[in-house]
């Protein structure tokens, strides 16, 4: 699976500000197919973990009410240049992926 | 040393031990509990109250002007609206971004870990015209904050 994760985090101060953008296409399951009618089944990420030297820094719980392609950012303190992030995402299909960035 | 001494010794020896199993067992293993569950109840419920008390365990939160909610006035596509939560207090333990006026109302749901300010950027769909609110929860309470988002085109369906 290509990946489907861009993240980017600077230090500043710090402060380290995480941003992610996420490809998926997030549907809630109450939207309906123009063609056939039908309701299109429910596919969205559920939770997003993002790890910071073994530390979960942040985790997201969403619902489908999370835009297509989902952007997130986030800050935290403690990080340093050169330090390894790992963001993860698994949706409600049980599909994940996770990808790995440093710290800039 | 007298035996009154030793039973001494040996109660506070095991005072000590006492609290660090009890630390073990309420401070760092209750939040990888957490992390383990999606919260399903939260996350079907229609009502917000009811949603914050299946996430948080309550719902009762008091206004914060500590806390902004940073969103557009108006949103012409419903489908991606900009939403930036920022909790200028301590110890913010998580967030939970509600749309009011959408069928489910609880968005999102953020728990901070350890050295995680309280601030979030994310991109929600709305249905319609309503607000959008910031909960809170440091200290174990619950504070809010809200900002309205007329909604041109619906993002839900359609």
């Amino acid at each position: 699976m290509a990946k489907s994760i861009k993240i980017r985090a600077k230090e500043s101060g710090g402060i380290t500000t995480v941003k992610a953008l996420m490809s998926h296409p997030m549907e809630t399951g109450a939207r309906k197919d123009s063609k056939t009618g039908k309701l299109i089944p429910a596919h969205f990420i559920q939770e997003v973990t993002c790890q910071h030297k073994g530390n979960t820094v942040m985790t997201a719980q969403w619902s489908g009410g999370i835009s297509k392609n989902p952007y997130i950012s986030f800050k935290f303190s403690g990080g340093a240049k050169g330090d390894e992030l790992e963001l993860t995402w698994k949706d409600n299909k049980d599909k994940s992926d996770s990808m790995t960035s440093t710290i800039k | 040393m007298s035996t009154e001494m030793k039973r001494r010794i040996f109660l506070k020896r095991s005072f000590a031990a006492g609290a660090v199993g009890v630390a073990a067992a309420t401070g760092l293993l209750a939040p990888q509990q957490v992390l383990a569950a999606w919260n399903k109840a939260a996350f079907e419920a229609k009502e917000l109250s009811g949603a914050l008390d299946a996430l948080m365990g309550s719902s009762a939160m008091a206004e914060s002007a500590d806390i902004t909610v940073k969103a557009p006035d108006i949103a012409e596509n419903g489908a991606v609206v900009p939403v930036t939560i920022d909790a200028g207090m301590d110890g913010v333990e998580s967030i939970a971004v509600v749309a009011s006026n959408n069928p489910v109302p609880l968005v999102a749901h953020f728990i901070m870990g350890p050295g995680a300010t309280g601030f979030v950027s994310t991109r929600i769909k709305m249905g319609k015209t309503g607000d959008v609110i910031g909960v809170v929860k440091a200290g174990g309470k619950l504070y809010s904050a809200k900002k309205e988002v007329k909604v041109t085109i619906g993002g839900c369906g359609g």
